[in-house]
């Protein structure tokens, strides 16, 4: 198990590397000259510009370059925002657990809804219900988020008057954007369950649970659920990309201040070294989420350690 | 009783035509069929078709709510929404098409060299896929954006880069089963260059999960590219376009629900009408097939 982890972790270094690599390229591959990107003025003097150059380092060899801007992301130094002109880290930090309470909190919500729709779809298989869950799954994969959000405000908070259509602090401004995000998360989930347990349901050993005279609850429950849910948490590490960069819009909608709202700001504002904080923070924990999920599919499932 | 023609009993039916029987007999897929091309259609003959100028301003009829004159209302510019949707349906078909196509064109060309090659070729671009992998959904369009600058193009570009890395991992899984076939190695006995096997044996025999991943990842696009718009990060205004016609509804929910209700709609039929057919399309191609 030991050297499974090992082997995983250290495959994820390179990965993490080249990323960093790619987002501290940013600032070349924009057309135009990179001290006028990086300060935001458009209209210095060559003389201004090379003074800048010479100031961030921009005159050095790329390799250098590139080291330094690893160094001081590894200290936690980002640059500053041109907005704002306070750290980029600064920023990240002050909006990162907006994110976070966003995006857990929608995949508790597509995971509770997702696993019992999937998994009532396939007990009843091909029964009214079945057909009922399984096209509310094919409206949830259908929908964009950023209608959902709008349709939900529109019914909630305009009608209804029940929810705030922005986000405020607290569980009621929690509510709206949640849901809205969670929606094809949990038919993502509702699918593959559904089908998974079709799978696991055939199988002989359930058979021979169920000759043997184990109760219904007992066959579902202790012996085909955890087979089936193993391809389901593989999916998991990918729907909370989904959802991360799904923030992207809810946030947006709800004019919540996580980092989705943060980086669509700082693109059209055209704030680079925001940009590139936030997408290689982004990046970092999706890939560290993906490697947790790896891990403990591992701890789930003995047959991929001992592979 | 006359015995029954040998031919008749082995009349060749290949996997397109055996695909093509199941995928009519399937009633979702072909609805969601028809419904994705009437709507191609109506983007084809929007001048035709739709009743107004999509972008022709008339504001003494601001935000008039859906009735005869105007059936789905219009914004408040009083431009018909009817008409702009229609007009939208150009902008999301074309989004689909070139999205995917670069999708394609790219991801199977890599997938291809990856899967056929191995070792070092491989290596490099694996290593691509899960750099582009680090960055989950619309995020790795951003950063593309963010280096193109936000227009229709840049976000074609986006979306179809950042749709890539799946059919680079499909292609490539398939050549490396298709290379060790026989034919394969027959081919290199016969004298053909890698790339007539790689183009001519090894393509044709990797195409089903590719045009099933084609037809689902169409809605995918649809959707990044509407959602690109939204942001303010797609299609520049006046153009018709469902997600920035849905974010200009946005500062008018309270009063004129019609102006994000039916661009939404609009996807959603689209985007569903795709999935269904897409569905069906896969489990015609390769009942076993998951994607």
């Amino acid at each position: 198990m030991l050297k499974y982890v090992q082997r995983r972790v250290v495959l994820a270094v390179p990965t993490i590397v080249l990323t960093s690599m790619v987002v501290f390229l940013m600032l070349f591959l924009i057309p135009g000259d990179p001290a006028s990107i990086y300060i935001g003025e458009q209209t210095a003097t060559p003389e201004r510009l090379a003074q800048i150059r010479h100031v961030m380092g921009l005159d050095r060899p790329l390799y250098v370059q590139y080291a330094d801007f690893a160094w001081l992301a590894l200290h936690g130094d980002l640059g500053r925002s041109l907005q704002t002109n306070r750290p980029v880290t600064v920023e990240i930090m002050s909006r990162f657990p907006n994110t976070l309470e966003l995006a857990v909190a929608a995949m508790a919500v597509a995971m509770v809804l997702g696993f019992s729709l999937g998994l009532i779809s396939a007990l009843r298989r091909s029964s009214l219900v079945d057909t009922l869950a399984m096209m509310v799954a094919l409206f949830g994969v259908s929908v964009p988020v950023f209608w959902l959000a709008l349709l939900l405000i529109m019914l909630f908070s305009v009608r209804l008057g029940w929810l705030p259509a922005t986000s405020e602090p607290g569980l009621r401004g929690l509510i709206l954007p949640t849901v809205s995000l969670a929606l094809l998360s949990a038919a993502t989930f509702a699918r593959l369950m559904r089908s998974s347990m079709l799978e696991v349901l055939r199988l002989e050993y359930l058979t021979t649970a169920r000759a043997k005279g184990l109760h219904g609850a007992v066959v579902v429950f202790r012996h085909a659920l955890p087979n089936a849910v193993i391809p389901v948490i593989t999916a998991m590490g990918l729907q909370f990309g989904s959802l991360l960069s799904g923030a992207v819009l809810t946030e947006t909608i709800f004019a919540r201040p996580g980092l989705g709202k943060l980086v669509v700001d700082s693109i059209q504002n055209k704030d680079l070294p925001t940009v590139q904080g936030v997408i290689l923070v982004i990046a970092v924990v999706y890939v560290a989420m993906n490697l947790l999920v790896d891990l403990s599919y591992a701890f789930i499932d003995p047959r991929i350690r001992f592979e | 009783m006359s015995a029954p023609r040998p031919e008749a009993l082995r009349r060749p039916r290949g996997l397109w035509s055996d695909a093509l029987r199941r995928l009519v007999q399937n009633k979702g897929a072909t609805v969601g069929g028809i419904v994705f091309l009437l709507i191609v259609a109506a983007a084809i003959s929007a001048p035709r078709l739709a009743p107004d100028n999509p972008i022709g301003l008339n504001v003494s009829e601001s935000l008039t709510p859906p009735g005869p004159q105007h059936w789905l209302g219009t914004d408040q510019f009083g431009r018909d929404i009817l008409s702009r949707i229609i007009y939208g349906a150009r902008v999301s078909a074309a989004m689909g098409f070139v999205a995917v196509t670069i999708s394609v064109a790219g991801g199977s060309v890599l997938g291809l060299l990856s899967g056929y090659y191995r070792g070092t070729v491989d290596l490099a671009i694996m290593r691509v896929v899960d750099v582009m992998l680090a960055f989950p959904g619309i995020l790795l369009a951003l950063v593309i954006i963010a280096v193109l600058g936000p227009a229709l193009g840049s976000a074609m570009v986006a979306v179809g880069v950042s749709g890539m890395p799946v059919f680079i991992r499909v292609v490539r899984a398939a050549t490396l089963s298709v290379r060790e076939f026989q034919y394969v190695e027959a081919a290199r006995v016969a004298g053909c260059g890698d790339l007539r096997i790689v183009f001519r044996h090894v393509l044709p025999n990797v195409s089903a999960p590719v045009i099933v991943l084609v037809t689902l990842g169409i809605p995918g696009a649809i959707i990044s590219g509407a959602a690109l718009s939204f942001l303010g990060l797609g299609v520049r205004p006046p153009t018709p376009d469902w997600g920035a016609m849905l974010s200009d509804g946005r500062s008018f929910m309270s009063t004129a629900w019609w102006l994000s209700t039916f661009p939404g709609l609009a996807i959603v039929v689209i985007v569903m009408a795709i999935n269904l057919f897409g569905d069906g399309l896969r489990d015609a191609l390769d009942p076993r097939l998951k994607l």
